[in-house]
């Protein structure tokens, strides 16, 4: 099911739906490959938000796993995962989009956390307190997916020897 | 998808392996092999390196004591006890082993003795099935002899009374061999623990496993991943000026994948404690160590 998101005022009726409608985590369609064809959001990414999402320990904290050219600037990046410098190279706009909203559908088993997802949680805790969460929400919302994308597009470095 | 789809993805995925290859480090390796000996105080050898106990069936190929992974300064301070930031808290603990206290008049050295002889071998064994039948930590058995036998308060599981006691006890088995009992009574305690570190906790789905066993020795941001092994316990961390309890790095670990957390002292953190504790037969009692 598609959430509308639309601006209600009291008394106020349904707005047109040209306002953007967002996909809910669990409307995401995965092909074969766990690749996403369609934007969650319809707004294109913002790359710089993408960058903040992406080193802030409460976001995304891809940093804590990955190096990247991109986040060069930030002091000792993790390497549990693959080195994104060139990763634009390698993967398509959707491929993308799917290792970001659940990379497990990609990689199976992997231990890179499903950013989009609300399934198949156990014990699901309230951020980083040790306590139980009121309720599941994702890790991201669904334009923050879109911003890392927008970010991890520019990650075209030509790949290394 | 269209194959042409499918073909370009399983491309990606083809380069992705190699690429993975040379960035990351090599998890489940030997982190310092030039580092080829501990001895505490030039007298105490420890056992950093033993053979995986039987019933990993091959999920470590060796199994490596946290003091490898530590920078080197951060190593040699756990080398010579006068630098060992834990030993004044041995010492306290030593003295509340000699201390009368509790309704009784009696102190614990009045039944077990010198506590390097009472408590030689003691944390090599622990956590065990009591008489009862049911999984004691070292911290239950200290508590059941205030409270039973003393008649004195028990100790809080993660205030400094207990954990220096626990690291004055700790401290009497360096160099032992750990060998906690998994078969028998043990038995289903430790099949609950085996259960528990292969679940992947939280939000960020993530087990024990996850870091310790396959990501061992890569980087998690600045930390350097350890097998996770409890030998050296209670530690004393550095960044919190602190002695650690096995439980409150239990608790630490699984809030970090954004997950309830399990109570210090709880049933199910004794059986964890049992499991990681048998991950570790073999290598020394090493505690109270030290850690970044
Ligand atoms: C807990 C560690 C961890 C975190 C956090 C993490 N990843 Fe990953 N990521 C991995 C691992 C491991 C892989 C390799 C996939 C596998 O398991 O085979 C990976 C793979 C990837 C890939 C595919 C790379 C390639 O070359 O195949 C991309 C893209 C990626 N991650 C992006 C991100 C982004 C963006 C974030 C932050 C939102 C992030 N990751 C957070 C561990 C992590
Ligand atoms: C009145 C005598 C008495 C006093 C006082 C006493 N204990 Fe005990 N303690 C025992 C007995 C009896 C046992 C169970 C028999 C055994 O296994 O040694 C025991 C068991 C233990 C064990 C488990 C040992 C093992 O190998 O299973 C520990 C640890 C322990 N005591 C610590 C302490 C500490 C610490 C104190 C002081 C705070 C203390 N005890 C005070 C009598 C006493
Ligand atoms: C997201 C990764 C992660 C997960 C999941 C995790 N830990 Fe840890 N753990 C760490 C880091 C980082 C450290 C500090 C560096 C080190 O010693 O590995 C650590 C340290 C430890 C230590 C201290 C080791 C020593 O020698 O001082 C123990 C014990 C431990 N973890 C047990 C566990 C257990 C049990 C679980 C499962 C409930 C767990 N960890 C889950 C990241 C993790």
């Amino acid at each position: 099911m598609r959430k509308l998101f639309v601006l209600c005022t009291a008394g106020m009726v349904m707005l047109p739906s040209v306002l953007a409608a967002e996909t809910a985590p669990g409307d995401v369609v995965f092909g074969d490959l766990g690749a996403v064809e369609e934007s969650l959001t319809g707004t294109a990414g913002n790359a710089e938000a993408g960058l903040e999402v992406a080193t802030t320990r409460s976001l995304g904290n891809c940093l804590a796993c990955h190096v990247a050219e991109g986040w060069a600037h930030m002091p000792l990046p993790g390497n549990i995962g693959p080195a994104l410098t060139s990763v634009a190279h390698r993967y398509t706009e959707a491929e993308l989009r799917g290792i970001l909203i659940n990379s497990k559908h990609m990689f199976e088993g992997t231990v890179m956390p499903s950013f989009y997802n609300v399934d198949d949680i156990i014990r699901p805790g309230d951020g980083y307190t040790g306590k139980a969460a009121t309720s599941v929400e994702p890790l991201l919302s669904a334009q923050q997916i879109e911003d890392l994308l927008a970010l991890l597009q520019t990650f075209d470095e030509p790949e290394e020897e | 998808m269209t194959l042409r789809a499918k073909m370009a993805a399983g491309l990606a995925m083809a380069t992705a392996l190699v690429f993975a290859g040379s960035a990351q480090a090599e998890p489940n390796i030997d982190p310092n092999p030039d580092v080829t000996e501990l001895v505490i105080n030039g007298e105490i050898p420890i056992t950093i390196r033993a053979p995986a106990p039987d019933h990993l069936d091959g999920a470590l190929p060796e199994i490596y004591s946290g003091w490898l992974y530590r920078d080197a300064s951060t190593r040699e301070m756990e080398m010579d006890d006068f630098e060992n930031p834990a030993m004044p808290f041995v010492d306290a603990g030593i003295e509340a082993w000699n201390a009368v206290d509790g309704s009784e008049g009696k102190s614990c050295a009045d039944c077990h003795g010198a506590i390097e002889e009472g408590m030689a071998g003691v944390r090599a064994v622990m956590p065990k099935v009591n008489e009862a039948g049911a999984l004691w930590s070292m911290e239950d058995y200290i508590n059941d002899c205030r409270v039973n036998r003393m008649g004195a308060e028990a100790y809080d599981w993660d205030k400094q009374p207990m954990k220096n006691i626990t690291a004055a006890i700790a401290a009497q088995s360096r160099g032992m061999p750990v060998n906690v009992a998994i078969d028998g009574a043990a038995a289903p305690y430790w099949e609950q623990g085996r259960e528990m570190y292969y679940t992947r906790y939280g939000k960020l789905q993530l087990s024990c496993a996850s870091c310790h066993q396959e990501n061992n020795n890569n980087f998690i941001r600045g930390d350097h991943l350890s097998q996770g092994q409890i030998n050296g316990f209670p530690v004393y961390r550095l960044k919190q000026s602190a002695l650690v309890t096995i439980h409150n790095r239990f608790y630490g670990c699984v809030r970090d994948t954004q997950a309830e957390s399990f109570a210090k002292g709880g049933d199910e953190l004794r059986a964890l404690e049992l499991y990681v504790a048998s991950r570790g037969n073999g290598l020394s009692v090493e505690g109270p160590s030290v850690r970044p």
